[in-house]
């Protein structure tokens, strides 16, 4: 324990102290320079930590892990793009499948739940109170989402007292089987997305919110004055406005589906048809440790977040985030 | 002319059949809120019943059950806290929380400070790198890094986690902190420049203490994404005596030791810092969300 609190220490004062360390000697020693030097050189003084940070943790893993993508289990040699052909293989392919699966449903459930939560508390006066409670479990780690919902989809076999919720409500509304919500091939992948959707309500509903208070109110009075029912209104008005604040809701969502770990690493841990990239790339790094299959499934997913990486730039390059 | 008529004879209860049913409209949009807020909260509500129930009636009946026949033992959270390692897990969550949030504050503050104060060629090519790197996912840091520091021999202490929950969120930070620290009118800056105050004075004593509500959206942010993060504590410091209080519950989930309810109650108190901060601290998690969130 004391080791601990010794590093907490060491950390509190390491930090800030690196920090000083580089910016208030590197001032110190382009101060001889001329006033045009000190500007073109002080940036980089400045930058120069943020730059190893990123160096180190980001870019420098970027390169490490492509090469590794390319190289053996212990990455001591090149085996070409074998590691692609497997992770393209039949061994990942219903791994893949369940990642589409995600992809797809996971952002369209979230961003419909989200907005229709955005449109309906923007009309209530109790807005902040009823926020609060879609903000709670976005607080809390998927790893307790996890544990939540594990318990909330408890199955006991039939004729005996369901203790989960959904069970309970299920057979006391319909009086059929329970269902094995986290075995069940035909509702796992839903009932654990489902448990992402609850964790990730609250955040899109902050992002739509603030875009549906964005809508000029004269936009939408003079739909009413011309006669524009509230479907005509959300339709023609509201879904236009808001278009561009749904897209980033969906492609935020997007990639958290690619990269989704904790819910099924808890709940599952992948089987029973459930298993997710990221996962699978625990397994190959930990159990089986082959760091050239872990890398060539990191490598996939930089693959596949490329698209709404280069997006984002764009959209920022062009004057939308300043 | 018969619609004309009946128009005109209908107009009377047609006006009070709308107001009725605006009235229907505003119950319908009332319950629909109230529903939303109840399946939203009832799992929460269900943890938190759960931790005060005996094992043995949670494996006969429903958390629900509670409500009528209050039965409330301590006993849960006693064995969380001395049986399961969750005492020093908190230890553990604080050291791997607090000087990540520190660390990042600072290191994106001036990599922030940099690119928004300072012109330069290559700012506009960094400042976008780091709207890119935003979005990468955390796995390909996994590999290169845990090799790093297995060189460096540092795993098995808190360092490796500190640096890469640093760097996975700077690029953020700095891009949260950028517009504000762009939106700073320079007459201020000027002013100090002008009385001799070098670049350092200006970020500690101008820029900093006038951008306390923006470093905390970013402080609060990171709070909750280290203290809440499952992989990178898992790879880094193993599920043994330094493991925080994440890897810790999700451990006892998966091996069952202990028991549902010491479960439950572990994972309580894993998640009670965040909830009480997410409550006090709303405003500024808003904050930080709108502020982060890449606009279209």
């Amino acid at each position: 324990m004391s080791s601990q609190i010794l590093q907490l220490v060491l950390g509190l004062l390491a930090l800030p102290a690196v920090v000083l360390a580089v910016i208030l000697p590197g001032e110190l020693a382009i101060r001889r320079f001329p006033q045009k030097r000190q500007s073109t050189l002080r940036p980089w003084i400045w930058l120069s930590p943020v730059l190893a940070l990123v160096g180190l943790v980001i870019a420098y893993p970027l390169a490490a892990s492509i090469i590794f993508s390319f190289r053996d289990a212990t990455a001591s040699t090149w085996v070409g793009f074998s590691n692609f052909a497997w992770a393209f293989g039949s061994a990942m392919r219903p791994v893949l499948f369940n990642n589409v699966l995600w992809i797809v449903v996971f952002p369209v459930l979230t961003a419909v739940l989200a907005l229709s939560a955005a449109i309906m508390l923007d009309r209530v006066k109790y807005e902040r109170v009823a926020r609060t409670f879609l903000i709670l479990p976005t607080a809390m780690s998927f790893v307790a989402g996890a544990v939540i919902w594990k318990m909330m989809y408890t199955y006991e076999p039939p004729m005996q007292p369901q203790t989960g919720t959904l069970n309970a409500i299920w057979t006391a509304l319909t009086g059929k089987m329970p269902i094995a919500w986290l075995i069940d091939r035909g509702v796992n992948n839903y009932a654990l997305i489902f448990v992402a959707v609850w964790m990730s309500i609250g955040v899109a509903t902050l992002i739509l919110s603030a875009g549906v208070k964005n809508i000029p109110r004269e936009l939408v009075e003079a739909a009413r004055i011309d006669g524009a029912g509230e479907w005509a209104i959300f339709r023609f008005v509201t879904l236009p406005s808001l278009w561009p604040t749904i897209l980033v809701v969906l492609t935020t969502q997007a990639i958290f589906s690619l990269k989704v770990f904790d819910i099924v690493y808890v709940m599952t841990n992948g089987s029973f048809g459930t298993d997710v990239i990221a996962n699978r790339m625990y397994t190959e790094l930990f159990v089986k440790q082959n760091l050239g299959t872990a890398s060539a499934i990191a490598v996939l997913l930089l693959i596949l977040a490329s698209p709404v990486i280069f997006m984002n730039i764009k959209q920022i390059k062009s004057g939308g985030g300043e | 002319m018969s619609a004309i008529e009946s128009r005109t004879t209908m107009s009377a209860p047609m006006q009070s059949t709308s107001k009725l049913g605006t009235r229907l409209k505003r119950i319908a949009l009332h319950a629909a809120v109230l529903l939303f807020c109840l399946v939203w909260f009832t799992p929460v509500l269900s943890l938190f019943v759960t931790t005060f129930r005996s094992e043995s009636d949670s494996s006969q009946t429903g958390w629900w059950h509670a409500f009528v026949e209050w039965r409330p033992v301590l006993s849960n959270y006693v064995e969380a806290m001395y049986l399961t390692g969750v005492g020093r897990s908190i230890v553990n969550s604080i050291v791997l929380t607090v000087p990540t949030v520190l660390g990042t504050v600072l290191f994106s503050a001036i990599g922030a400070f940099a690119l928004a104060r300072m012109r330069f060629r290559g700012r506009i090519a960094l400042f976008l790198a780091m709207v890119g790197f935003q979005v990468l996912p955390p796995q390909l840091v996994l590999v290169p890094m845990l090799k790093f520091f297995l060189a460096l021999g540092l795993t098995g202490t808190f360092i490796p986690v500190w640096i890469i929950e640093m760097g996975l969120t700077v690029p953020f930070g700095i891009f949260l902190l950028y517009g504000f620290f762009a939106s700073i009118p320079s007459d201020l800056v000027e002013a100090a420049r002008i009385d001799g105050a070098s670049e350092p004075r200006i970020f500690f004593q101008i820029i900093l203490p006038l951008s306390g509500a923006v470093l905390a959206s970013l402080a609060i942010l990171q709070f909750m994404i280290a203290w809440n993060h499952l992989l990178i504590p898992l790879i880094f410091l193993g599920s043994g005596s330094l493991s925080p209080l994440t890897v810790q519950v999700a451990s006892l989930a998966q091996t069952n030791a202990g028991g549902l309810n010491t479960l439950t109650a572990a994972t309580f108190i894993s998640v009670i810092v965040p909830l009480v901060l997410i409550v006090t601290l709303q405003k500024y998690f808003v904050r930080g969300v709108l502020g982060g969130a890449v606009k279209g």
